[in-house]
């Protein structure tokens, strides 16, 4: 297989390397939001503030321990940084919903887990070829794109299932009557669980390159890489997010959805409060 | 089976529900092939039994048995396909009527070149006119609609109708023509249909046998004639007031 990089090396050292005072003066862009939202009384002017300090610290402690895997190069480390990054998705995912289980994080960590793995797997050993397989300079950045998009995936498709269970209890009851399974009376609030959670990856593929520039790419361009040896890794990137999210987006509604069922295949009383 | 056994017995059943006690120590024999009419005011229970008949929940307590079979030993698909249900409120599902059968017809694994026999006679049955079939089914009267849900409860070839005030939210005409639908699927088909009613005319009209709730237990329960003649004072009470 043609090696990805063999159009230019991305990690080329023609980079500006920012220093401390840069950083402060970017600090100033912060400041504006946050001097805009005290003016009109947007009410974010506290969240702003601890996001700008929460931004600081997350990433610096976040390049301290890059660092230290790179340096340590151990495949326990890299898997082990993958690891923690899915719990957090979970539990992140799992906390923006209205009522979240324990049973529902597990749903959400099991699909992201699949999504991501699998996604992560393929491209680490078909396309992309890292050697060692665990290089965490491809793992750990791969990953963390990949597991953010699933995130996003899951929160909304268990957003949207809870939302159509709720709006369809007596057209899932009426099936029910029938004599359907739930898989029968739930068919159509699935595949719309699972379409709502595609849908902004699949604007995403639509719109890349022309509304906006991906991240990863700019990242690659400013460091000094040719713009075409970019756009081949985002178009790995795409295709690689939109299997993680279809893959998540669809595990979840089919597995959470059995959460509104007791074994007699009766719906349960919605908890109040 | 012959028709003076029971189709449903119930035994000391309780169902307490988010906290409340919907039915209280229901003791109660449906008879087959014959139209029961639940009455009651607005919270006795009427519905919250009815749910139990057709497993869309389970008693707290107490036993019910469905033709001489616990029902909880009856597979649960199997006895929601023998015993239908009609909700006071009609949903459609989605397409035109004729999908809305077809698509109970295959819940109910029926054989696909019996499927269009089955559609014309449920849909007779439930008086559906046929240039109706072809018809969105989202978008019928409220009337329509409502036969074309007791044509689809019909399309699993049940041998009991279970019906929720199925006239609650039509206008007096149209619920006296649905009545006459009613009363001829237990004449003509021989059905068993339990059936609540805030609607005393018809419940007179169409009942063979009668249970009046309130509070969840059962204040009288017997042939339709003589219950409506009782004189228990809390039965009077409230036929005075709803008659």
């Amino acid at each position: 297989m043609y090696r990805l990089w063999q159009s230019g090396n991305p990690l080329q050292s023609s980079m500006i390397d920012l220093s401390l005072l840069d950083l402060t003066l970017a600090a100033g862009l912060i400041l504006i939001a946050i001097g805009l939202s005290y003016r009109q009384r947007i009410g974010l002017t506290r969240d702003l503030a601890i996001g700008a300090v929460r931004t600081v610290v997350q990433l610096v402690l976040v390049g301290y321990v890059l660092v230290y895997i790179f340096a340590l190069d151990r495949w326990y480390l890299v898997v082990a940084a993958l690891l923690i990054m899915l719990a957090v998705a979970a539990w992140t995912a799992g906390g923006r919903q209205d009522r979240p289980t324990r049973q529902l994080y597990g749903i959400l960590g099991l699909a992201m887990l699949l999504g991501s793995g699998l996604t992560l797997v393929y491209v680490g050993s078909l396309v992309v070829r890292a050697d060692p397989w665990y290089d965490p300079r491809y793992l750990i950045p791969l990953f963390g794109m990949i597991i953010g998009n699933a995130m996003n995936s899951a929160s909304l498709a268990a957003e949207r299932l809870a939302g159509e269970m709720d709006a369809r209890r007596a057209e899932v009851e009426a099936y029910l009557a029938l004599g359907a399974s739930p898989a029968r009376a739930t068919e159509d609030a699935v595949r719309r669980a699972t379409r709502a959670s595609m849908i902004p990856m699949v604007n995403s593929l639509m719109v890349v390159g022309i509304v906006a520039l991906p991240g990863m790419m700019t990242g690659q361009i400013i460091a000094g890489a040719s713009p075409l040896s970019a756009v081949r890794y985002q178009i790995v990137v795409m295709f690689m997010l939109m299997a993680a999210v279809t893959v998540t987006g669809t595990l979840v509604p089919l597995w959470y959805r059995n959460t509104f069922f007791t074994p007699a295949e009766q719906l349960k009383v919605p908890e109040t409060g | 089976m012959d028709n003076a056994s029971p189709a449903f017995t119930l035994q000391q059943v309780e169902q307490v529900k988010a906290g409340t006690r919907a039915l209280d120590g229901i003791s109660l024999s449906v008879p087959q092939g014959q139209i029961t009419v639940l009455i009651g005011p607005s919270g006795a229970g009427k519905s919250a039994l009815l749910r139990l008949l057709n497993r869309l929940d389970d008693p707290t307590a107490g036993k019910i048995r469905y033709r001489g079979q616990r029902i909880n030993d009856i597979p649960v698909r199997t006895l929601r396909r023998r015993v239908g249900f009609v909700f006071q409120t009609p949903v459609a599902f989605p397409g035109t009527v004729r999908d809305n059968l077809a698509l109970a017809a295959s819940i109910a694994e029926v054989p696909a070149d019996k499927i269009d026999d089955r559609i014309g006679s449920s849909a007779r049955l439930a008086d559906i006119d046929d240039e109706l079939l072809d018809r969105p089914a989202d978008r019928l009267s409220g009337g329509q609609l409502q036969r074309v849900t007791i044509a689809r409860a019909l399309m699993t070839g049940p041998e009991t109708l279970l019906m929720d005030e199925p006239t609650a939210s039509l206008d007096p005409e149209t619920a006296a023509t649905i009545g006459q639908t009613i009363a001829c699927l237990s004449s003509q088909r021989g059905l068993t249909v339990v059936m609540a009613s805030h609607r005393i005319a018809e419940a007179k009209e169409l009942a063979g046998h009668a249970v009046m709730l309130d509070k969840g237990k059962v204040v009288e329960a017997g042939p339709a004639t003589q219950l409506f003649e009782s004189s228990h004072p809390r039965l009077r009470a409230f036929l005075s007031r709803v008659g």
